[in-house]
């Protein structure tokens, strides 16, 4: 398949090659550095959003479809039920819904990380803006198949 | 007790599995929930005379709303009879759906339905209550609909709900009128304060709404026609919601609520009469009726008009004379009722006119049936006879002359419907049937007969039943301690003699009963354009009026939908603004503006005016790109990265939606006039002046104290994170955040939904 009226660029598909792992690796990082720098689940979901519509611009559907692996519905549902459970941790501790718990591990390499609640929550953020940034771009652009 | 509550629910989430597990048992499996609560409920007897017992867990506490459990005389009755009646209504609901495809599923519906039906009884917060009080309804929708392939069950379920959940409405407002007068959400604590609520100037508001969830939900007159239509529902569910559980919720409420509201001239009129008026009204529908279903629906109306009217006098006598009333009428009607599975299941006929002579075919449920129909026509030594001579004696002693006539009348009635229930299916010339009658299995005949020997037990015991427990539901009923002696023999007095008159008179009714049908033929037009005739115009009006509000609103045109919105925005945003104009004040402040903040503004505007003012789609994608990203621009220069990054990704990821949109839209074509494009300038710019308007009232005003300084202070030891922002939204304002993410979710599968239909009308 291919949209009407777009043409086929090799500048565009070479360097979306390319820019697509690097965009997701960039997202994911805005994703794990949002608590003290800009950035984010939202924001990170946004950019991995927009990489694989790059992806979608220089490929088709189904290929975009295969990239993800999953139904972009299943990421919105997965998502708010991450974001649930992150909230969920506190109430067995006795605390309200949603209360932010953390802990401090040691990793090789990366020395003392704090992890928490609020990280989980971000992530179920950053799934359920991908699932639906998706969900709309590739029923559109089904649509236009059709 | 939080989890006697909460594991109904969770036995009810469990059940389909259940019963796939245990197969064609799973009823008697499934009962052993309700059995537990039983037994657990009777640990509460020893201790029931002492006063209430309070359990508190939290469950909002910001907003005071407790989980909190109130274990007194009446709710222990309720709670009682509601896990009593339960254990056989399953195990006859296993037999009697016994193949049915959705057996599963019903027994959810019916063990949720008990669990919410036990919290509404039990809790002690008014919220909770409410809570449970919707919960019953809704359940309770979904059983009277079980049948949904059929459209008189719909109606009926659909009915019901209307009914019911619209006087819910009423009832929330009346109850939080109540919280308010009485300063707490605690019933424990409301109950005390009775003469503060009454002599308040919300009384009597709070009253009417509080009366209007009741009787809605109790099937008083003019609301009595929804129960009497919800027999759409399987038998089982008949016998346990519409006669000893469900439809008292109302009666409960009355009871429960008579200490702080109870006792006033209004109090005692509108229960008096309105009880009265449904007493009389209900059982005289159930003589006029041939369906067996319909004869015990209707008598169930009378009942809960009789139990209305008992808690309207209110004094020591009348509310004994209430909670025995309420246990006689839950034993037999609920017998009754399993008894109707019965003959509808052996038999296949659900009319009395196509029964008879069944005597010998089933002599166990025969007897049984007799049984209780003794107990519903008062016959010593049966329960019901104690509750009839209690209800005399009340309305001799308090009532007015007016309602011990319908009392009267209603009574000799009732013997009448006993004799028809209890005699006429079983004995005389055998009536074909369509099945071959036989006799029930156990599990069908096991909550008839139980429940008929508690009659005649308790008949018996009557002293020991009072002490145990009736006594105490009394007590928790006035408010004070009641101590009337219930008793099977009181002596021979004017009760007794009322109760042989009214025997004598209903048999003879009964023996007549035809020539009573004849002559009161006349009644049949005032049922047509009776109050069931009033929901039908009120849901037509619904209809319509829904119908033309949406052809009104919901147009089909952008420029409408806008149009509607921003005029609406307007009128909310001068209201306000005009209410508030003296304390209202404009500070412009000019000095410290760089010149590239300037030059940005003037961008900005240069370019919103290019994207209304040009021709090519394109330009205006561009134009509004342009407006994006210097509002990003903006964020960024005033230290808000995080903004800017967002409003930088989401632009850009506009802009890729619209080339997608833009391939499928028709050419530019200017459509409309010149007059309404001048409209829409107006508008345009009169949302515009709005907006500016309202920011820098905004800017200038402060009402509370910021919040910035608490949340930079917080954010690094409380929320660990550096950046404020994304502490605000996954820690300190979490909440708001999935609330956000759930709107996303739903405009994502809206969105899905319009371009996938759009797609298979085009294949179309």
């Amino acid at each position: 398949m291919s949209m009407p009226n777009r043409p086929d660029s090799l500048i565009l598909r070479v360097t979306g090659h390319f820019l697509l792992p690097l965009l997701i690796m960039f997202s994911l990082f805005l994703l794990l550095r949002g608590h003290n720098e800009p950035g984010g689940g939202f924001i990170g979901g946004l950019v991995a959003a927009a990489a694989i519509a790059l992806h979608l611009f220089f490929t088709s559907v189904q290929s975009a479809r295969r990239l993800i692996w999953v139904d972009p519905r299943d990421l919105i549902g997965w998502g708010l039920c991450i974001a649930i459970a992150s909230g969920l941790f506190g109430m067995f501790g006795g605390l309200p819904f949603l209360s932010a718990l953390w802990v401090e591990l040691s990793v090789p390499i990366f020395g003392m990380l704090k992890v928490g609640t609020p990280l989980l929550f971000d992530i179920g953020v950053y799934l359920v803006v991908i699932g639906t940034v998706l969900n709309i771009l590739l029923a559109l652009a089904e649509a236009e198949d059709a | 007790m939080l989890y006697a509550l909460l594991g109904g629910f969770g036995v009810a989430a469990l059940a389909p599995w259940l019963h796939q597990l245990f197969g064609r048992h799973s009823g008697w499996a499934l009962a052993l929930w309700p059995a537990t609560l039983l037994v657990y409920f009777c640990g509460f007897l020893a201790g029931v005379n002492d006063g209430p017992v309070l359990i508190q867990h939290n469950w909002i506490p910001s907003l005071g709303i407790q989980l909190s459990f109130m274990v007194d005389g009446l709710s222990l009755l309720f709670a009682m009879l509601i896990s009593g009646i339960g254990i056989f209504i399953v195990a006859f609901a296993g037999r009697y759906l016994e193949g049915h495809r959705d057996l599963g599923r019903f027994y959810t519906i019916l063990l949720a339905f008990m669990a919410s039906m036990l919290g509404l009884v039990l809790s002690d917060n008014l919220i909770a209550l409410f809570v449970f009080w919707e919960l019953t309804s809704i359940t309770s929708y979904l059983l009277i609909g079980f049948n949904h392939e059929d459209a008189a069950a719909r109606r009926s379920a659909l009915q019901g709900l209307f009914v019911t959940v619209g006087g819910g409405l009423a009832l929330m407002t009346g109850l939080i009128m109540l919280a308010m007068v009485g300063g707490s959400y605690e019933l424990s604590s409301l109950l005390n304060q009775g003469d503060v609520i009454r002599e308040h100037a919300l009384y009597a508001p709070m009253l009417w709404l509080i009366l209007l969830g009741a009787f809605t939900k109790s099937a008083q007159f003019p609301f009595h026609f929804w129960l009497p239509n919800a027999m759409a529902a399987p038998t089982p569910v008949s016998a346990y919601l519409h006669s000893a559980t469900m439809v008292k919720a109302g009666v409960y409420l009355l009871a429960r609520l008579n200490p702080a509201l109870g006792g006033t001239e209004l109090w005692l009129t509108v229960l008096g009469s309105v009880g009265a008026i449904t007493l009389f009204i209900g059982i005289w529908l159930a003589l006029r009726s041939t369906g067996i279903k319909k004869v015990l629906a209707y008598s169930t109306v009378m009942a809960l008009g009789t139990l209305t009217m008992l808690i309207g006098l209110g004094t020591p006598l009348a509310v004994t004379a209430a909670m025995a009333f309420l246990l006689a009428h839950s034993l037999y009607k609920g017998a009754l009722f399993m008894v109707a599975g019965i003959i509808d299941h052996e038999t296949g006929s659900k009319d009395l006119r196509d029964t008879g002579g069944l005597f010998r075919a089933m002599p166990i449920t025969a007897v049984v049936a007799g049984m209780a129909a003794l107990s519903l026509a008062g016959v010593i030594p049966m329960f019901g006879f104690v509750a009839k001579e209690l209800l005399f004696d009340a309305a001799l002693k308090n009532a007015a002359s007016w309602i011990l006539a319908l009392v009267i009348a209603g009574t000799i009635m009732t013997v009448a419907v006993g004799a028809l229930v209890g005699f006429l299916p079983w004995y005389g010339a055998l009536v074909k049937t369509k099945k071959q009658p036989h006799e029930a299995a156990p599990a069908l005949l096991a909550g008839p007969v139980v429940l008929a020997l508690l009659g005649l037990g308790f008949g018996i015991a009557a002293p020991w039943v009072d002490r145990m427990l009736l006594g105490a539901a009394a007590t928790a009923v006035a408010g004070v301690p009641v101590d009337y002696p219930v008793s099977l023999w009181h002596g021979f007095n004017t009760p007794l003699l009322l109760s042989i008159i009214s025997l004598i008179a209903g048999l003879l009714l009964y023996r007549w009963r035809h020539h009573f049908r004849h002559h009161t033929r006349f009644t049949e037009t005032l049922a047509r354009t009776g109050p069931e005739r009033g929901y039908d115009l009120i849901m037509a009006a619904l209809v319509r009026i829904s119908a033309a509000q949406t052809r009104f609103f919901q147009s089909g045109y952008l420029r409408y939908y806008l149009l509607i919105v921003l005029l609406t925005f307007m009128a909310l945003v001068w209201t306000v603004l005009l209410l508030h104009w003296p304390a209202l004040s404009v500070g412009i402040h000019l000095q410290g503006i760089q010149l590239h903040e300037y030059v940005l503004v003037f961008v900005l505007m240069v370019a919103a005016v290019a994207a209304a003012r040009t021709d090519s789609r394109l330009g205006a994608v561009a134009s509004l790109g342009a407006v994006g990203f210097t509002v990003a621009l903006l964020y960024v220069m005033f230290s808000a990265p995080d903004l800017g990054i967002t409003q930088v990704l989401v632009e850009t990821l506009t802009v890729i939606l619209l080339v997608l949109v833009l391939f499928r839209l028709p050419k530019f074509l200017r459509l409309t006039s010149a007059t309404l494009r001048l409209r829409d300038v107006f508008v345009a710019s009169a949302v515009g002046i709005t907006m500016t308007c309202l920011l820098l009232f905004a800017a200038d005003a402060r009402l509370y104290q910021s919040i910035s300084h608490w949340h930079v202070a917080q954010s690094v030891p409380s929320g660990y994170g550096r950046n404020i922002v994304n502490v605000i939204l996954v820690d300190f304002r979490a909440l708001d955040t999935l609330g956000e993410i759930f709107v996303l979710a739903l405009a994502a599968t809206g969105v899905l939904a319009m371009i996938r239909l759009r797609a298979e009308d085009k294949r179309k």
